[in-house]
């Protein structure tokens, strides 16, 4: 019996596996005809960067600020409070501002998504459209999967420069780090190379993020207990998925 | 429509912040010679080594300990095949002694390189386009060390390390 429900289990996880990849098949098919509708897509990046821009960059200054802080200690340990700029540089770009922003993205704008949805969904909108013969899929779920992808980069591009200014202010102003040391040792170890990385990392975890949100209010159960199902597994799905994702693409970056 | 234009001022906004921050991070965080902001005030001196070691544009000049200025720029003289450095020293310290003597120091022990300024004796001061004449390279720590093991096993390799650490400085001190 145990195996039974383990095989329930499984079986039910591949089935999510396999709704999430024809789920993006056809969205992406349907992101070609949705760029027609630009203003859609505006208003989409608006609701997913925009209004996210003050919890990132508020976010980020502390991030950074902290950064400052354990880095300063942790270098002082060695003598070597000069690196600091290049430690808080490396840090934000290649992991902290894409994981973070990705991890609040979920929680402030993927939730946002999947209850959107999913009450569009509950209040039969969605079947709605369809008799008009209006694609939901192409005018609903597109243009709020391209938002969140476009804002994401963007936002993860802001929280880092924020961070670094967080960092700069605890090293240099509060900890004495010398201001010239803490640039110029950033900009000569800091690559084109290290800021690609957070943009991929930003723009695959954009993806993967407005990917489950959508897909979850899609599919979520037309009740009111359903949509609040369906948010809760967006963000525990979006955050889960960030950090493995995050972990593999770090491996293949080095 | 009132709305509508709230949202799109909006967007825009953001837009322009995320690639405004995206164009800092790309030009300049990696060292790629692009500035933004007005030069600062201060003057202008050069000096010329035979090395700097990795002596990185920004990194701070100093005299006693204290910050004085930045290294602005580095460059490589063909003529004479050495380092001509030019440093911005603020206003404020004008009183820095002709014959002072520039060298390049390291901070802590991974630190990066600094220049160190040691004032010299004379009464007329460096102004703009000044030079300093007297310099000294950067320590390098790989030659200084090939330099104490070639000396190490010149004497035989049976001595003591503290016997060929006193070699070393006594043909240190013979130079």
């Amino acid at each position: 019996m145990i195996a039974a429900v383990g095989n329930g289990f499984i079986l039910e996880g591949v089935r999510q596996l396999g709704s999430v990849a024809i789920f993006l098949v056809r969205l992406l098919g349907e992101c070609v005809p949705a760029l027609r509708r630009p203003r859609l897509i505006v208003h989409q990046i608006y609701n997913a960067g925009a209004r996210s821009l003050i919890i990132i960059m508020l976010s980020g200054l502390f991030v950074g600020m902290v950064l400052g802080l354990q880095g300063y200690e942790l270098l002082q340990r060695f003598g070597s409070v000069e690196a600091l700029g290049t430690a808080a540089a490396l840090g934000l770009l290649k992991e902290l501002a894409p994981v973070v922003t990705a991890l609040l993205f979920a929680g402030r704008a993927g939730t946002a998504l999947t209850s959107e949805i999913g009450l569009m969904r509950a209040t039969d909108q969605l079947t709605a459209m369809e008799i008009m013969a209006v694609d939901p899929l192409r005018h609903v779920a597109a243009p709020r999967f391209l938002g969140g992808l476009l804002a994401m980069p963007l936002l993860a591009a802001i929280f880092s420069v924020v961070g670094l200014y967080g960092a700069q202010l605890i090293g240099v102003q509060l900890m004495g780090v010398d201001k010239g040391v803490f640039w110029s040792q950033m900009q000569g170890s800091v690559g084109l190379r290290d800021v690609t990385e957070g943009m991929v990392k930003s723009v695959v975890f954009g993806i993967a993020c407005s990917l489950i949100a959508v897909h979850e209010g899609y599919h979520a159960e037309p009740t009111a207990a359903g949509v609040g199902l369906a948010t809760t597994r967006t963000v525990v799905a979006s955050s889960v998925i960030t950090l493995l994702l995050d972990y593999v693409l770090t491996a293949a970056f080095l | 429509m009132r709305a509508n234009r709230t949202l799109e001022i909006g967007t825009g906004l953001f837009v322009l912040l995320g690639f405004a921050a995206l164009l800092f991070l790309t030009t300049q965080l990696p060292a790629s010679g692009v500035k933004f902001g007005a030069p600062k005030a201060g003057y202008h001196v050069s000096a010329e080594f035979d090395n700097v070691g990795d002596l990185k544009v920004g990194a701070p000049v100093t005299m006693a300990g204290v910050h004085v200025g930045e290294v602005e720029g580095i460059r490589f003289d063909s003529k004479d095949y050495k380092a001509v450095v030019s440093l911005r020293i603020d206003l404020r310290y004008n009183q820095i002694p002709e014959d002072s003597f520039a060298s390049i120091e390291t901070q802590g022990l991974l630190g990066g390189k600094y220049v160190g300024i040691s004032p010299g004796g004379l009464d007329s001061y460096l102004k703009d386009g000044g030079r300093i004449d007297q310099t000294q390279s950067a320590i390098v720590l790989e030659s200084l060390i090939n330099k104490f093991f070639a000396n190490y096993s010149s004497k035989g390799g049976g001595d003591s390390q503290g016997k060929a650490a006193d070699n070393q400085s006594k043909a240190e001190s013979k130079k």
